[in-house]
């Protein structure tokens, strides 16, 4: 029983890691709140449901497509929505709320046209639901596929991160944007393509959180906020802590789930939230 | 400011003779206007009391769909057994304590955080209040049992209204506005000059608060039916904020003038076209962001700069 309750935290909280290492690419190195986010996500999995109902396309092919418009939609946020803000902004405060702002109406955009689009009920498909023995403990496939693809894409963002030239400079934005132009980096074009990977890898995680949980239109700030407490956990800026703090809030959730009502996850999002506000508030969230 | 006030002595007998018309206004219209001004009476109240706060320190809430519910639940549980006019009071003191509560563990926070926190407040309560719903009294809904006609309620919101405007509209000019502006362009300097952010912070969000609690109690005597969704409906929060918004935040008067124009926009949508409601109302956002910075009272502010320059030869643009 609790071997079950930690293989499935180990599922939820790998595609909360993934999905947070995303958020933390637009919000710690292109430095922009986005909360349309998760409307990234909502897509991806929009997509991943329609190629497969209609014309049996298997879910990991349809990332083909939904990957890639991610990208170059956020890349479209990025450089007309929200560089122009940049510009106007009289300080940052001002360009927080505008940036909030904006985001939240892009979000109710995206969102009415998946309503109105395909409705508000719930979907899902069955893929690969097929048993697999893991230690004893039966666990569908998809959830196993979901959860190693989550874990390879987030260490092999890590990998770039840590071991490449442009994962050095995205590293230095991330630190300090005005000192890293000093040394001949192209901070624009690095923050854009920073943030229209996070949305990418959104696209990536709606696939995969498609093919083992119900969605519908309005999902998208759910996992926007689960991202966003995620990367307060973790620290702004910081992938490997992104990462385990991701795995922490999924065990919380199993547990709590186990424990005391699968009805609570929320709730139990939101403790775990302010706890780290009362526990560490100044080292989780200072501004880098 | 005597003398300013002074040369505006009209000011008072018309404000009074427009609030009597108000007053006046259910014996002369239909059912469906009462119902139609009720919102827009309560969607002033709601935000102008969230850009008192919220509009000139910069932290936006999205609590406020939370306080209305809890607004609307103090009368659920409570109207069976109390007269409606303590229930009334009861209402927004429940909405101060919480927001106290709530202010004084989350108002350090800054911006993005602050943010969602509140929107996530709301979404707990919701969670709660359905968990203990389904778990303890084994049902979603819930009914309110109250005979109160529209033109009560309609009266109830005005004076609420008109108290929440003039209340803004004096504490802007007192101490406490100043120390609220001081607090919204810079923390710091707020601090180090002797303004004790946490406290006048908390008090206000909490005084907004227990307005926006007020407000959702008495609408709720609008519903016969409640459940958590209807009572802690997230939009409302965004409803607000964009109303605020569209209004202007830095006036007393200004939030009112977007409320009453979104209210008759969705209204219409949701009468028409209820699914386009979410696209719209993201639309009024980005729109109001990038075109509309000041709102409808900055657009005035700017029309009478660029059409009467000689009448203001002591200030500059």
């Amino acid at each position: 029983m609790i071997f079950d309750v930690v293989l499935s935290g180990l599922v939820v909280g790998g595609m909360y890691g993934l999905i947070a290492l995303g958020l933390n690419l637009q919000y710690g190195i292109a430095r922009m709140m986005n909360l349309a986010y998760g409307e990234a996500l909502m897509g991806g999995a929009y997509t991943a449901f329609w190629l497969f109902m209609l014309w049996k396309i298997d879910p990991l092919l349809s990332m083909l497509v939904s990957v890639p418009v991610a990208f170059c939609g956020n890349w479209l946020i990025y450089r007309y929505l929200l560089t122009p803000l940049v510009r106007r902004a009289a300080n940052q405060d001002i360009l927080e709320a505008d940036t909030i702002l904006v985001t939240f109406g892009l979000l109710f955009v995206f969102q009415g046209l998946a309503l109105v689009q395909w409705g508000g009920e719930y979907r899902g498909y069955t893929y690969l639901a097929v048993p697999v023995d893991v230690l004893g403990a039966p666990v569908a496939l998809n959830r196993l596929l979901a959860m190693g693809a989550a874990l390879v894409l987030g260490l092999a963002l890590y990998w770039v991160l840590r071991a490449t030239r442009v994962g050095g400079a995205l590293r230095a934005i991330a630190i300090d944007p005005v000192a890293a132009q000093l040394v001949a980096i192209d901070v624009p074009r690095l923050s854009a393509l920073a943030f229209a990977t996070g949305g990418a890898i959104m696209a990536v995680a709606g696939t995969l959180v498609s093919m083992f949980l119900s969605f519908n239109a309005s999902i998208g700030i759910v996992y926007t906020l689960k991202a966003l407490i995620v990367v307060i956990m973790g620290g702004v800026g910081r992938m490997l802590g992104c990462l385990m703090a991701g795995l922490i809030l999924g065990f919380a959730e199993a547990l709590g789930a186990w424990l005391v009502d699968p009805g609570l996850t929320l709730a139990i999002n939101f403790a775990l939230f302010l706890l780290i506000l009362l526990v560490r508030p100044q080292g989780l969230f200072s501004r880098g | 400011m005597a003398d300013r006030l002074a040369a505006r002595w009209w000011i008072v007998p018309v404000t009074a003779a427009g609030i009597a018309f108000l007053a006046a206004l259910p014996l002369m219209v239909s059912a469906y206007t009462v119902s139609l001004l009720i919102s827009m009476l309560a969607y002033t109240s709601l935000a102008t009391s969230w850009a008192f706060f919220s509009g000139t320190t910069r932290y936006i809430s999205l609590a406020t769909a939370a306080f209305v519910g809890i607004g609307t639940y103090t009368v659920a549980l409570l109207s069976d057994h109390l007269p409606l006019a303590v229930v009334l009071a009861i209402a927004p003191v429940v909405g101060f304590v919480i927001a106290l509560g709530v202010g004084l563990s989350t108002l350090r926070l800054s911006g993005v955080y602050f943010v969602i926190f509140t929107f996530g407040l709301a979404e707990l309560i919701k969670q709660l209040v359905i968990w203990y719903e389904i778990n303890q009294t084994k049902t979603l809904a819930r009914y309110i049992f109250v005979n109160a006609s529209g033109t009560l309620i309609y009266e109830l919101l005005l004076a609420t209204a008109v108290v929440v405007i003039s209340g803004v509209w004096w504490f802007s000019r007192a101490r406490l506005g100043y120390a609220l502006r001081v607090i919204g362009e810079d923390e710091m300097v707020a601090r180090h000059s002797g303004i004790d952010t946490t406290r006048v912070k908390v008090l206000v969000f909490a005084a907004t608060s227990a307005v926006m609690s007020l407000v959702g109690a008495v609408l709720s005597l609008r519903y016969t039916y409640v459940d958590p969704n209807i009572g802690f409906n997230s939009l409302v929060s965004f409803q607000v904020l964009i109303m605020a918004l569209l209004g202007g935040i830095g006036r007393p008067w200004g939030p009112a003038l977007g409320a009453i124009p979104l209210v008759l926009l969705f209204e219409l949508l949701s009468g028409t076209f209820p699914h386009y409601f979410s696209i719209a109302l993201g639309i009024c956002f980005v729109v109001i962001v990038y075109f509309l910075p000041g709102g409808v009272m900055g657009l005035i502010d700017r029309g009478r700069k660029w059409l009467l320059p000689a009448l203001r030869p002591g200030r500059g643009p």
